[in-house]
C-alpha cells in the first residue's frame, strides 16, 4: 500500500494505530506533540480521550488494556508530559499489560542541548518498558510503530515506549506500509525439554499425595481459564489463585481455596504450608504471596509453568520447569490425561474443611458501615459480572477477599507495583473497552484523592463508570501497619478535611451520594446501578477496620494473625 | 555451588542504547559484574560483548535469561560451560630508569609483552593475555614505579 502522495510522520502514526486496530486513544497535547495533534484535527476515524492529567492518561489505557486483552495506547508531549506517564508505565510493566506509550520530544537538533521542556525519556523508562524507541527518521517510523504494537504483545506482554521528535512527526515522506520486522521473532520457542517436562509433571502430580495448583496473572494474560477450570476438574487439584490471578479460575469453583499471602486465606495459605507439590502456572512468586521465602511450602516440590524463562528458579529452587503459554500447555496436559488423575480424597478433604471452618469474616455492625459488607452488597448485586478496579490499599484487599470473582479480565488492580492513584483512571480505560459492562470503581479516599481530576472525562465523555469510595478518613493501610507494627505510632495518616467527594463530583458535574448506615448504602448503591452516567458513592466506613487475616512482612506463612474476634 | 568467575558471550544489534540496556540491567538486578567488552562481530549490524561475571550456575542462568529478554540481544552463550580462550588486553604506563631497566626488560620478555611508547621518564606497556596473566604481571612490575594502568576487560570465544 503506497500512498500518491507524501504525509508527515504525523499522519503516518495515526495510520499505523488504526491499522493496528486502536479504537482509542488516550492524551494530553503539548508544544512537541503539536503536529500529531493537528493531524488528529478533523480526523472523525480517530478517537481519542483528553484526560486531564498525563498519568490519567496512561493508567486509562492500562485499564483498557487489561479488560480486553488489546494493546492500550497513550500519548503525552516531551518532558513533564513524558515524565509523567513513568508511573503508569512502571505500573504496566510489573504487572505485563501491553501498552504503546507514544511520546512527542523536541526536534532532533535540539536534543541533547537542555531545551525547553526536554527529557530523556528513553533514558529514563529503560528500566521500566519491555523495550523502548527513539525514532531518528520518518522512514523509520511506520515500521517501529509495528514493532512496538509486535514487542508489546508477544512472549510475556508490556510496555513499549515510541519516542518522536517533533521535526520527524512533521517531516513528509510517502507511506508504505512496513511488511519487514528488524525485530527478531518474539514468539516463544518450543523447548526440546518440553514434553518430557510435561510428561514428568504429570507423573509427579500422579504421584503427589498433597498436590496443589496456584495460578497467577498468566492464567488471565494467555487465556487459559477455560483450561485450567478443565485442568481442575480432571485432576480434582486443590487451587489457589494471586491476586493477578482472581477471576482466572472462578471463585465459585468447587476446589478453590482463595487467595494466598500477606492477607490471604487461612486455608489458602496453610494448604501452601502443608502441600508436597506445588504447580504454579503463570504466577511469579511475588514476596506477598510467598512472605518469608525460606519458609515458604517448606514440603514441596515445586512445578513452574511460565511463559518467562527468567521467572523460572528466579526466587524459588524449581524441580520441573515448563517454559511456554499457560494456556498451551495445560490444553496439551489435559490431552494428556486420559484417564483421571485422582487426588487422596483425604488431602481434598482435608483443605476443604479448612476452607469450611476458617472462612474469611468480619464483626458486622448496626451503627456503622463495614467496608467488607459495601464489597459483598457490590458482589452480590453485580451477581459478579461486573469488571472491578481497585486501587491500592486496605479497599482493595477487601476488594480481593470479598468480591467473588467469575471471570478473568474482572478484576483490575495494581498488584506489582502498587499504584495508588490506578484505581479511577483505570476504570474510565475499562469501560471505554467494554461499553456495555458494569464497571465498578473501588477506591479509599487517599488514592481517589491522587487522580480525582479524571472526574471530569467521565461526565463530559458520558463514561457510565460507578465510582466507590470507602471513606474513613485515612491511609487505611498505613494506619493498620502503624497500628499492629509501630505501636500505634500513626504518623501521617489522618486524612481528615479531604473534600467533601458528593460536591467534588458534582463540581464536575457526576451525581453523588453518601451513605454512612446500610440502608443509605443499598438505596444508593441501587440508584448508580440503574443510573446511565457515572455515579459517584462516598462510603462512610467504620475507622478502625483492619484487613484481615494478615502475616506481617518478614515473617513466614505460618504466622498469620487472624484477627477480630479469636475463631 | 561455588561462585566462580564466567564468560558470557552476548551478540547484540549494534543499535544507539544498547549497551546501556545490557549494563543498566546488570546494575538494576544487582549482579556482580567484573567487565563488559564490545565491539563490532562477524555479522553486520550485530555486535559481540563479552561480560565476565561472578555467581553460581543458578545465578548466571538467570543472568543469562534475563538478557534473552532484551529484545536488542540476539544470542547469549555461556562461555564457562564449554572450552574457551580469553583476552584481555592492558597497557601500564612504568617509570623509566636507567638503574631498573634491565630487570624490568627481563619480566617485559618473560610475560610476552611489548613496549609500544618510550617517553623520557616512562614507558607504556602492552600485555595481551587472560586476568590472572596480566594480574600477575602487574604484581610483579608494581615495585618498579606505575603511573598508570588501563585495561579493556576480557574478551572471550569459544574454542574449535
Amino acid at each position: 500500500m503506497i500512498t500518491e502522495l507524501p504525509i508527515s510522520g504525523s499522519e503516518i502514526l495515526l495510520r499505523m494505530l488504526l491499522l493496528e486496530g486502536v479504537e482509542c486513544v488516550f492524551g494530553y497535547p503539548g508544544g512537541s506533540v503539536l503536529y500529531i495533534y493537528d493531524a488528529m484535527h478533523g480526523n472523525p476515524d480517530f478517537r481519542h480521550i483528553l484526560t486531564r492529567h498525563e498519568q490519567g492518561a496512561i493508567h486509562a489505557a492500562d485499564g483498557y488494556a487489561r479488560s480486553t486483552g488489546k494493546v492500550g495506547v497513550c500519548l503525552a508531549t516531551s518532558g513533564p508530559g513524558a515524565t509523567n506517564l513513568v508511573t503508569g508505565i512502571a505500573t504496566a510493566h510489573m504487572d505485563s499489560v501491553p501498552l504503546v506509550v507514544i511520546t512527542g520530544n523536541v526536534p532532533t537538533d535540539l536534543i541533547g542541548t537542555d531545551s525547553f521542556q526536554e527529557a530523556d525519556i528513553v533514558g529514563i523508562t529503560q528500566p521500566i518498558t519491555k523495550h523502548n524507541f527513539f525514532v531518528r527518521n520518518v522512514e523509520d517510523l511506520a515500521r517501529t510503530i509495528r514493532e512496538a504494537f509486535y514487542i508489546a504483545q508477544s512472549g510475556r506482554k508490556g510496555p513499549v515506549l515510541v519516542d518522536i521528535p517533533k521535526d520527524v512527526s512533521a517531516a513528509v515522506t510517502k507511506f508504505s506500509y512496513p511488511e519487514q520486522l528488524l525485530v527478531r521473532d518474539l514468539t516463544p520457542r518450543e523447548q526440546v525439554d518440553t514434553p518430557t517436562q510435561i510428561e514428568s509433571l504429570l507423573a509427579a502430580l500422579r504421584a503427589s499425595e498433597k498436590p496443589l495448583i496456584l495460578a497467577g496473572g498468566g492464567i488471565v494474560y494467555s487465556g487459559a481459564s477455560d483450561a485450567l477450570i478443565e485442568f481442575v476438574k480432571r485432576t480434582e487439584i486443590p487451587i489457589v489463585t494471586s491476586l493477578l490471578g482472581l477471576g482466572g479460575y472462578p471463585s465459585e469453583g468447587p476446589l478453590w481455596l482463595g487467595m494466598p499471602g500477606m492477607h490471604g486465606t487461612y486455608a489458602a495459605n496453610q494448604a501452601l504450608i502443608q502441600c508436597d507439590l506445588l504447580l504454579s502456572i503463570g504466577a511469579r512468586f511475588d514476596d506477598r504471596v510467598t512472605m518469608k521465602l525460606d519458609q515458604f511450602a517448606p514440603h514441596a516440590r515445586i512445578a513452574h509453568i511460565d511463559i518467562d524463562a527468567a521467572e523460572i528458579g528466579k526466587l524459588v529452587p524449581t524441580s520441573i520447569a515448563i517454559c511456554g503459554d499457560a494456556k498451551d500447555i495445560l490444553l496439551r496436559m489435559n490431552r494428556f490425561l486420559t484417564d483421571p488423575l485422582q487426588v487422596k480424597r483425604s488431602w481434598v478433604d482435608h483443605v476443604m474443611a479448612m476452607k469450611r471452618e476458617f472462612p474469611l469474616s468480619y464483626e458486622d455492625s448496626e451503627e456503622v458501615l463495614k467496608p467488607q459488607y459495601v464489597i459483598e452488597m457490590i458482589s452480590r448485586t453485580t451477581n459478579g459480572e461486573a469488571i472491578i478496579t481497585t486501587d491500592v490499599g486496605q479497599h482493595q484487599m477487601w476488594t480481593a477477599q470479598y468480591y467473588r470473582f467469575k471471570h478473568p479480565r474482572s478484576l483490575i488492580t495494581s498488584g506489582g507495583l502498587g499504584t495508588m492513584g490506578f484505581g479511577f483512571p483505570s476504570a474510565i480505560g475499562a469501560q471505554i473497552g467494554n461499553p456495555g459492562k458494569i464497571i465498578v470503581s473501588i477506591n479509599g479516599d487517599g488514592g481517589m484523592q491522587m487522580c480525582a481530576q479524571e472526574l471530569a472525562i467521565c461526565a463530559i465523555d458520558r463514561i457510565p463508570v460507578k465510582i466507590v469510595i470507602l471513606n474513613n478518613e485515612t491511609l487505611g493501610m498505613i494506619k493498620q501497619w502503624q497500628e499492629l507494627i509501630y505501636d500505634k505510632r500513626y504518623s501521617h495518616i489522618d486524612l481528615s478535611g479531604s473534600p467533601d467527594f458528593v460536591k467534588l463530583a458534582n463540581a464536575y458535574g457526576v451525581p453523588a451520594g453518601r451513605a454512612t448506615t446500610k440502608e443509605e448504602a443499598e438505596k444508593l448503591w441501587q440508584e448508580a446501578l440503574s443510573s446511565p452516567g457515572p455515579f459517584l458513592i462516598d462510603f462512610v466506613i467504620a475507622k478502625d477496620e483492619l484487613v484481615y487475616p494478615m502475616v506481617p512482612q518478614g515473617a513466614g506463612l505460618q504466622e498469620m494473625i487472624v484477627g477480630g474476634k479469636p475463631r | 555451588m561455588i561462585s566462580a568467575k564466567q564468560h558470557i558471550s552476548v551478540l547484540v544489534r549494534n543499535d544507539p542504547g544498547v549497551l546501556q540496556r545490557v549494563s543498566g540491567l546488570f546494575s538494576r538486578r544487582s549482579y556482580n559484574i567484573d567487565s563488559i567488552t564490545v565491539g563490532v562481530s562477524e555479522k553486520e549490524n550485530l555486535s559481540r560483548m563479552t561480560v565476565v561475571a561472578n555467581g553460581d550456575d543458578d545465578q548466571i542462568r538467570q543472568l543469562c535469561n534475563q538478557l534473552r529478554k532484551l529484545i536488542d540481544v540476539i544470542h547469549v552463550e555461556h562461555l564457562s560451560n564449554r572450552p574457551a580462550v580469553a583476552r584481555e588486553l592492558l597497557l601500564v604506563k612504568l617509570i623509566s630508569d636507567p638503574a631498573t631497566k634491565a630487570e624490568m626488560n627481563s619480566i617485559v620478555q618473560t610475560f610476552r609483552c611489548s613496549i609500544i611508547d618510550v617517553g623520557m621518564h616512562s614507558i607504556i606497556v602492552q600485555v595481551i593475555g587472560d586476568r590472572e596473566k596480566n594480574d600477575a604481571f602487574l604484581q610483579l612490575i608494581r615495585p618498579y614505579g606505575i603511573l598508570e594502568i588501563t585495561r579493556t576487560g576480557e574478551t572471550a570465544m569459544a574454542r574449535g
